[in-house]
């Protein structure tokens, strides 16, 4: 537990995948700009896109300002469905609640799709080291497990591996021919080596990306059919939800799933939009996990709440050139790029203390969140936040505070332009692009610096 | 319900002051036209690895099938109109359906905008049908498309099954170097045929 506390260095895991070797970063970039690209695509071939944006943003500020109706109406209307509601606090009673509702049912061997709140909650190894068995379903996320790594992208989970990555670690693990590189021949292997594992399975669980208030439902998209397959087989379906999933009407969904795909992939929709309205059939079961998990406390911090409105698209990953240089890895957090940033550090803001500074503040989030999250505004309030309680790194305090004062000054700014240019001029090269001293001179070129300062520059020209 | 109770106390305390008012949502519908609509779905499902087929009864179906599959060893229906070999009325277990080759089914309706059809618990009979199916054969009636996803909702009794899905297409997934590949976990493929929906008792 010692290990989980200690302070994320995101600029070092960035580094280490920059430096990896020429194919990695160079794809990663390419794949994801490529989603960013197809969601334009998609935006603007509907008119009605902004308006949208616009509508579903309300929505979801709407339902998070009346949450306690609508989660007590959602639990009302599920339980009249006899489907069983479970609450929990915090991510240990999420665990004991599912190992407990496993452990009733005497089931050992479970499948699971994806869900963000089970990685958050690190359901998965508080299962196994209970001797459940646990298979992730969804593709990108069997390729996380196998690996031993969290997902690096909330819908693309192992997007920052190559395919020759995944035929390496597909030989080691399931013993595909290490020759062997063709990513449909790759799915193929995994579709047979999983199917007997759906059935198989005592229990299935699946997260859940939308909630309805009114019906009691809820909604899973999925590409695979794998949230399908674990609800439709096993005679035991435990769904995670978090509470701020919850919209007020069926109708709703008609925006958000509208939404969705199109921010996330490109693609107009997920292949699969399942809703759950309760039990499959006689003796088959249904369970909701609704989690709160710091989310209440989260409503009430007035600058951060709207981050709740998050659907968990991706699209702000997907353009934010920081992340995309990055990879999610390197967050070391459940929840990667510009909308990891906003999040992780409500869980602990020690840890993930040096997130917010991971980020350029070009602002290319905040265009394209679906429900028009400020995100770089908060990334900003986030670094306010960290500098107020110390956390920001030692050498960046010392730099603000000098900038501030030289920024304060004119007297003092003069001088320092004057100097900056002597300084860089008269630098040898190994202090220029001293790695310690200098991070911005390491990988670039330091651009040469005017003698003339524009102040020179308008006095002579404009000042008569 | 005390944990209920809980939860929705440390809601209550930690809700923002200043409420939003719910807005009202438009269809967005734009398009009247029974046979636009028809094409916008085949444009839609096509996008997405999706085939149809204009036809005029069954038989002319399964002869698509059999050209597009060859003979297969397991059929298993949903419909009453289109007879398999493998009785989804007599499976015990959800799971006993893992060896149908090709699984046929009588979608409620479909969205022209997406190219999605509502599947329910109702027209799969086992739910399972529609994912363990290595290929899927789905009937629709042109009439009932429906325009977007905000139509789409507005006829959804969601009392009147436990489970729903809109399916668009086969399973994909591009989580390999992301490279799009049909046939991730459910069936490979689905073929569409339009078939109006036969007058009962006849």
């Amino acid at each position: 537990m010692k290990f989980k506390r200690m302070k994320i260095n995101v600029e070092k895991n960035a580094a280490a995948f920059i430096h990896m070797d020429d194919v990695h970063q160079p794809t990663h970039d390419k794949n994801l700009w490529n989603a960013r690209m197809k969601r334009d695509r998609m935006a603007a071939s509907i008119p009605e896109w902004e308006q949208m944006r616009d509508l579903a943003s309300q929505i979801k500020e709407h339902a998070l300002t009346h949450l306690d109706q609508y989660v007590e109406q959602f639990v009302m209307a599920a339980t009249k469905r006899g489907t069983i509601v479970h609450f929990a606090k915090t991510a240990e009673d999420h665990n004991r609640i599912i190992y407990e509702i496993l452990k009733s049912h005497n089931a050992t061997k479970i499948v699971k799709s994806k869900s963000m709140l089970q990685e958050e909650c690190e359901m998965a190894p508080y299962l196994e080291s209970r001797g459940i068995e646990l298979i992730e379903t969804d593709l990108g996320e069997r390729i996380q497990q196998l690996s031993g790594e969290m997902p690096s992208h909330i819908v693309m989970p192992a997007i920052h591996k190559t395919t020759d990555d995944v035929a390496e670690l597909f030989a080691r693990t399931i013993g595909t021919d290490p020759n062997n590189k063709d990513p449909q021949e790759l799915t193929e292997a995994m579709r047979n080596n999983a199917r007997p594992k759906f059935l198989e399975a005592h229990a299935g669980l699946t997260g859940a990306n939308f909630a309805v208030a009114e019906t009691g439902a809820f909604v899973v998209c999925t590409n695979e059919g794998n949230a399908d397959l674990t609800a439709a087989i096993p005679p035991l379906h435990i769904a995670s939800i978090g509470i701020e999933k919850i919209l007020p009407k069926t109708e709703d969904l008609g925006l958000f799933i509208r939404l969705l795909s199109r921010s996330a992939l490109g693609t107009p929709a997920t292949q699969y939009t399942s809703h759950f309205m309760g039990p499959r059939e006689n003796g088959a079961e249904l369970h909701i996990v609704l989690t709160d998990n710091g989310r209440s406390e989260r409503l009430g911090k007035a600058e951060f709440w709207y981050s709740l409105k998050c659907i968990r698209c991706g699209a702000c990953m997907n353009t934010c050139p920081v992340y995309r240089r990055s990879s999610g890895i390197a967050y070391g957090a459940t929840y990667s790029g510009p909308i990891g940033i906003i999040i992780d550090p409500t869980f602990d803001d020690k840890k993930y203390s040096e997130l917010p500074f991971h980020s350029s503040l070009c602002g290319s989030c905040t265009e394209v969140c679906p429900v028009h999250i400020n995100i770089a505004e908060q990334i900003t309030l986030w670094r306010q936040h960290m500098v107020r309680i110390k956390a920001s790194k030692p050498s960046l305090h010392y730099a603000f505070n000098v900038a501030g004062k030289l920024f304060g000054s004119p007297k003092w700014f003069r001088r320092a332009e004057k100097l900056g240019y002597y300084g860089l001029k008269l630098a040898p090269d190994w202090l220029v692009y001293n790695k310690t001293l200098n991070a911005w001179g390491k990988n670039r070129q330091m651009p040469a610096i005017q003698k003339e300062t524009f102040r020179d520059w308008y006095i002579k020209n404009r000042v008569k | 319900m005390s944990d209920l109770h809980q939860l929705l106390g440390d809601i209550r305390k930690h809700l923002p002051k200043e409420k939003i008012a719910y807005p009202q949502v438009p269809t967005f519908t734009k398009i009247k036209d029974k046979a636009v609509l028809k094409q916008q779905f085949i444009d839609a499902l096509a996008l997405v690895g999706g085939v149809c087929h204009d036809v005029s009864d069954i038989a002319e179906c399964q002869q698509i099938m059999r050209d597009k599959l060859g003979e297969v060893a397991v059929i298993c229906s949903a419909t009453a109109e289109w007879e398999g070999n493998k009785t989804i009325t007599d499976i015990a277990h959800p799971r006993d359906l893992d060896d149908v080759d090709l699984g046929i089914i009588r979608a409620e309706f479909g969205v022209a905008e997406m190219g999605m059809v509502w599947l329910t618990e109702n027209s799969l009979k086992i739910n399972s049908l529609g994912f363990l199916s290595q290929h899927l054969a789905v009937l629709l009636d042109p009439d009932t498309i429906t325009e977007n996803m905000h139509t789409a909702y507005q006829q959804i009794d969601f009392n009147a099954s436990e489970y729903g899905c809109f399916v668009m297409g086969p399973s994909a997934t591009a989580d390999i170097g992301a490279t799009l590949v049909r046939g991730a976990q459910g069936p490979r493929s689905l073929t569409l045929f339009f078939l109006k929906t036969p007058v009962p008792d006849q």
